[in-house]
């Protein structure tokens, strides 16, 4: 089947790697970044992954990985040039926790570019939002699939499996169009050792970007409360009788 | 005062689960805020018989958009649906469910509205006539209070944290007309999963299993514990097992995966990675089977056992059903 040509940008992010301890900062504001290894959000790189398997379908098309963060977000584009982005674009800002604020900055941006398809890990693990993606979509006007993890192109049309509570939504849209990925899209590629001397060469915008003033508001951010003390039950099957006792009168949960 | 609207899901015409939770919550939030519940039911065939039911949860008002158009999540309609309620209530909060459609959907509305949206809320309070949530962020590693500075407040809250609980209202049903709308996010088909169990983030048990169950082969242990404990009950799986594509990944809890609340988490053969610690902490009661007793489970576990769980297990299985067989 002729591949479609498919230009797509990435939105990307960089946040605290899933195995990093988190600690609040002693002004209960943010988290304490000392010390805590920063990657690519996993779930972007599922969406980096699907555009350039659809720009290499094609032999044709270009990958643009795009962000909002701060100087060394560059890194985490240096990664996306590695792993075969053509470009790379930083919003040099501070963060912001309001998705709607960074959803403008991106379509902002987005709309000086041409493109086929806007593909976003469908949440970034730090927030925790799942908001940006659908609300680029709604200030562009354009159409959007959320948590896919199935996407097929062709004839100018996309057809998405988006993942529901015991299911799948099967979504179907014109280009151009919004995707956010979920884990299961595909297996995101290493970045080569070529790749990563080639990402040194290439284009790697910067420009400085104000968000628009939030419409929520940190007041505190705290640890998760404590659970209680943790209970040793027995060993073996000899402590079986005692747990479903436990949980039956102590729990009350069976 | 204020009043709230509560977007009610339905699936095939039939309210789902969470819909009970949202309206519930939301009379918890009118009531502080002297205001009316106002429940929207958008669906196909059956949704405004179904929706009649959300009375028994404190709604005041139930607004139904029912039309064979929208048996299926139509996201761009059910916008234009919310939009022009919220135009005619001017609601000081909007609650969803943080489900896949409570997602999208509040994400689309809130970039409609141009206000902020609070994802997975796990409290909601008032202060000065307001809206302010307490919401994990980090898969729960850290929780932050937020506050907002506009309204409406939209607010999505996690399944299985707020209870439906019973406060019935004299409602009446009304009948919205269906918007014209362009369509360009088309949803066309839904297909259920092979299994059509329960999924991991609405269970009130929680049976999960890892890489001490050695093979997939094995995972009809718990299969049989999940059995045992009847229809609340689903199955859970750590990242090492979904990796090794031993379990589908809607079955993964941890915070490249799901983060779930249920009553009872029971952790079978995981030894508690940070990551997967992050996706469970919040459930009620977490009993871990680990034959390593310096295993991570142990310290957020509220009752462990150190063992075989080839042994463990079996005998746990026979010993539930027995209980739930003397309870009749």
């Amino acid at each position: 089947m002729e591949g479609t040509t498919v230009r797509s940008i990435v939105c990307i992010k960089r946040v605290p790697d899933s195995e990093a301890r988190v600690r609040v900062s002693g002004d209960g504001r943010a988290i304490d970044s000392s010390g805590v290894k920063f990657v690519m959000n996993p779930y972007d790189e599922y969406a980096l992954e699907e555009a350039l398997r659809l720009k290499e379908q094609s032999a044709e098309g270009s990958v643009t990985a795009l962000t909002v963060g701060p100087d060394e977000a560059r890194e985490t584009l240096r990664s996306a040039l590695a792993m075969g982005a053509d470009e790379a674009v930083l919003l040099r800002s501070e963060c912001s926790s309001d998705g709607l604020a960074v959803a403008r900055a991106l379509a902002e941006e987005i709309t000086t570019r041409e493109y086929d398809l806007l593909l976003f890990g469908k949440q970034a693990i730090d927030d925790d939002n799942m908001q940006v993606p659908a609300m680029v979509a709604s200030v562009l006007g354009l159409p959007c699939a959320t948590v896919v993890v199935h996407l097929q192109v062709a004839g100018g049309v996309a057809t998405a499996k988006r993942e529901i509570e015991g299911g799948h939504e099967i979504v179907e849209f014109d280009l151009p169009g919004v995707v956010s990925a979920q884990k299961g899209l595909n297996e995101p590629r290493y970045p080569s050792l070529k790749g990563i001397t080639a990402a040194k060469r290439k284009p790697l915008e910067e420009k400085d970007v104000t968000l628009a003033g939030p419409k929520i508001e940190l007041i505190e951010m705290t640890p998760p409360p404590s659970r209680p003390e943790p209970q040793i039950v027995g060993e073996g099957v000899d402590a079986v009788a005692e747990l479903v006792r436990r949980l039956r009168e102590e729990a009350k949960v069976l | 005062m204020a009043d709230i609207l509560a977007f009610a899901e339905t699936r095939a015409g039939v309210l789902r689960p969470v819909a009970g939770e949202v309206v519930a919550t939301a009379r918890t939030v009118a009531d502080q805020l002297n205001g009316q519940v106002v429940a929207i039911v958008v669906g196909g065939a059956g949704s405004s018989e179904s929706a009649s039911d959300l009375s028994r949860f404190g709604a005041d008002r139930i607004l139904v958009c029912e039309d064979e158009s929208l048996a299926l999540y139509q996201p761009d309609a059910t916008v234009e649906i919310l939009a022009s309620v919220a135009e005619d209530v001017t609601p000081g909060a909007i609650l969803f469910a943080a489900s896949a459609q409570g997602k999208d959907l509040s994400a689309r509305l809130a970039a409609r509205l141009d206000v902020a949206l609070g994802s997975e809320a796990t409290e909601i309070s008032v202060e000065d006539g307001a809206p302010v949530i307490i919401r994990p962020m980090y898969a729960g590693k850290a929780y932050g209070r937020f506050r907002f500075l506009g309204s409406p407040a939209l607010i999505s809250i996690r399944p299985n944290v707020f209870p439906a609980v019973s406060n019935p209202r004299e409602a009446v049903v009304e009948s919205l007309p269906v918007p014209e709308v362009a369509v360009k996010t088309r949803v066309v088909a839904v297909e259920a999963a092979e299994r059509t169990a329960l999924d991991v983030r609405e269970a009130s048990v929680v049976v999960a299993g890892g890489r001490g169950l050695q093979d997939e082969s094995n995972w009809r242990l718990l299969e049989d514990l999940v059995d045992a404990l009847g229809d609340d009950a689903t199955l859970g799986a750590s990242r090492a097992v979904v990796d090794a594509g031993w379990r589908p990944h809607s079955e993964q809890v941890g915070q490249t995966g799901k983060v779930v609340s249920p009553n009872l988490y029971f952790a079978v053969g995981i030894s508690g990675a940070i990551q997967h610690l992050a996706g469970m902490r919040t459930a009620g009661v977490i009993v871990a089977v680990n034959k390593d007793a310096e295993a991570p489970i142990f310290g957020v576990a509220n009752y462990g056992v150190v063992g075989d769980l080839f042994e463990v297990l079996p005998k746990l299985t026979e010993e539930i059903r027995a209980a739930r067989r003397s309870d009749g």
